[in-house]
């Protein structure tokens, strides 16, 4: 590890401990995994402490993972233009737990949590004006998540009969084909199409 | 005498005003002319591109980034296969972090151009667009010549550029590099010292360096409220830790300081775009790795490894080891960021885009409030929004 993030890292850890749950490096980036209830702390720790100044609050994102525990995390990226130095903080949280806001620690929160929210579907608690950033007006679900399929539910067009824009279920004329190009000999996890009766040969056989 | 209630009057502007730069609408509360609260609503260009980018292999994601801020296209391919190269791990030949760099410097003339005379288009001064749009097709023109199109281009890739320059190129854009300047000061001229515009610009939408920091500025934003901050110093990314430059600052951080910024930007663009002219070296262009550069087109019809392998990148593509990155660059409007999220197959896990202009557009509100109403054109025009970048 780099000497200067592993130095930045152990003194996140001792400096507060009860927030910082793992730290952690990719890339010569520094990740820290904190605690739910504790990210505003932990920020405006980040913020105002003289040994950090990370004073820009460049992105807040989530990324969903379905197949765990708690399926998102939601990833912090700050800037100290003091260090020349940059961190990536993360949360993890479930579908139902609510994070608190960061809005009142960095002003350029606001925006990047309604995206979250938006695309995600992931609660901020104090946030002051929590509506949806990117979809349509009055869009359902939630179009980042895994399981949010990529043509969506429904499609709009101008009817030129009601003399307005309706909205329909999406209908295709061909559906989204995703093409398996990965190779069957390293990768793929099916088994390829005939494989199943060598199974089967196998255990008549026996 | 009766009292009379006066109430605040709410204004819709946009989405189809030519003042709002594409299709931004903006609701505003208005006491008489004075602006009270500007909520933006965003969101009518939505593509979903980074749900499509999940969909796709690493190299069809790189078209997707031309088409974002359609008007600096290669600025933002440069961050994404910045982003892919950490990943792989590799790094581009010296030749190709040349032309990169210097069709970065290009991307930024031609975005500067757009904005400074549409920005001056909106506040009453016709006559610079008319002139620099002449200038920005010459632009154009090495773009169409180095990857056969005028805008979106899909030439920077992960590991290098498409393909090398053609014959003759570099001594045109050499030829422009010294007639350009005069360009720059034909409008400097009309501009810079024209009472009207100074009146339209100057002390409008004043952000101090602590503010700017606050709302997440980047780019002439920031550097226009005094914080000298430059990506291409501070974390210099290809070559620009051998280019000599200077980052111009402002000092009061408001509309006319942003324009002097993006003004100085543009002679500075020259500058490196002549030293990347003249020390740029022979050599590939892009990895030499059969794994992740496709074969040319001659080499395919002798060799059937090459064939294999052209076939193999343009299906599968290749696979990326599972890491995340976050790879920025300092695209003409700011910090240009992407968020990279990899899991070792041959498709982006997740691929967060980080738009400078985002952050510029929500501090709307705090910077036009208490401005009159024409004052919030000027100020939009001065942060320089695409909206093909924040709507995403």
């Amino acid at each position: 590890m780099n000497q200067n993030l592993q130095d930045l890292g152990d003194y996140l850890k001792n400096a507060i401990p009860d927030a910082v749950e793992t730290v952690s490096e990719d890339h010569d980036q520094l990740i820290v995994v904190c605690k739910i209830d504790e990210i505003a702390a932990f920020l405006t720790f980040l913020r105002d402490d003289s040994n950090c100044l990370f004073k820009v609050l460049l992105d807040i994102c989530g990324v969903d993972y379905p197949e765990r525990e708690n399926r998102f995390e939601v990833v912090y990226h700050l800037l100290s233009m003091r260090l020349n130095q940059r961190i990536r903080v993360k949360v993890e949280c479930g579908e139902s737990d609510i994070i608190p806001s960061v809005s009142g620690v960095f002003s350029s929160a606001n925006w990047y949590e309604r995206e979250t929210w938006d695309f995600f579907g992931i609660m901020f608690s104090d946030h002051p004006d929590l509506r949806r950033l990117l979809t349509d007006y009055g869009f359902d679900g939630h179009p980042l998540r895994k399981d949010f399929p990529l043509t969506g539910y429904v499609e709009v067009r101008y009817d030129e009969e009601q003399k307005r824009v309706v909205y329909e279920p999406v209908k295709l004329t061909q559906a989204f084909r995703s093409f398996d190009f990965m190779s069957p000999w390293e990768g793929a996890e099916y088994i390829l199409p005939g494989d199943e009766k060598a199974d089967e040969a196998a255990e008549g056989g026996s | 005498m009766a009292v009379t209630e006066i109430k605040n009057l709410t204004m819709n502007f946009g989405p189809q005003h030519p003042a709002a730069h594409g299709v931004l609408r903006l609701v505003l509360e208005m006491d008489g002319e004075i602006v009270e609260r500007a909520d933006p609503h965003i969101g009518l260009l939505h593509r979903g591109t980074e749900k499509l980018i999940e969909h796709k292999t690493y190299l069809q994601a790189v078209p997707y980034f031309d088409r974002l801020d359609y008007v600096s296209p290669m600025c933002q391919e440069h961050a994404f296969a910045l982003a892919v190269e950490q990943l792989l791990d590799i790094t581009p030949p010296l030749r190709g972090q040349y032309i990169r760099v210097l069709y970065s410097e290009i991307t930024r003339i031609l975005n500067h151009l757009l904005n400074i005379s549409a920005f001056a288009l909106d506040v009453g001064a016709m006559t610079p667009l008319l002139w620099w749009f002449e200038d920005r097709e010459i632009l154009m023109e090495f773009y169409e010549r180095v990857s056969g199109a005028r805008l979106h281009s899909a030439y920077f890739r992960p590991g290098g550029v498409h393909r090398d320059m053609p014959d003759g190129l570099a001594e045109d854009i050499m030829a422009f590099v010294e007639r350009f300047p005069k360009m720059i000061d034909d409008v400097e001229h009309l501009l810079t010292e024209n009472r009207i515009f100074k009146q339209r610009t100057v002390d409008i939408g004043i952000a101090t360096a602590e503010q700017a920091m606050d709302w997440g500025f980047s780019g002439p934003m920031l550097r226009g409220s005094g914080v000298a901050w430059d990506l291409r110093k501070s974390e210099p990314y290809d070559v620009y830790d051998k280019m000599d430059f200077d980052i111009p600052i402002g000092k009061n951080g408001d509309c006319y300081d942003r324009y002097l910024i993006r003004l100085e930007e543009m002679r500075q663009s020259l500058r490196i775009m002549k030293q990347c002219l003249e020390q740029m070296p022979a050599g590939p262009v892009r990895s030499t790795d059969p794994k992740i550069s496709p074969p040319r087109r001659a080499e395919m019809k002798t060799s059937m490894e090459a064939l294999i392998h052209h076939f193999k990148l343009y299906t599968e593509g290749y696979h990326v080891e599972p890491g995340e990155t976050y790879a920025a660059v300092e695209a003409p409007k700011g910090e240009f960021g992407v968020y990279v999220v990899a899991d070792g197959s041959n498709k982006p896990y997740r691929c967060k885009i980080r738009a400078p202009g985002f952050a510029f557009l929500q501090a709307t509100d705090f910077l036009g409030k208490g401005h009159m109403l024409a004052d919030v054109v000027a100020i939009v025009g001065s942060m320089d929004i695409v909206f093909g970048e924040i709507d995403r």
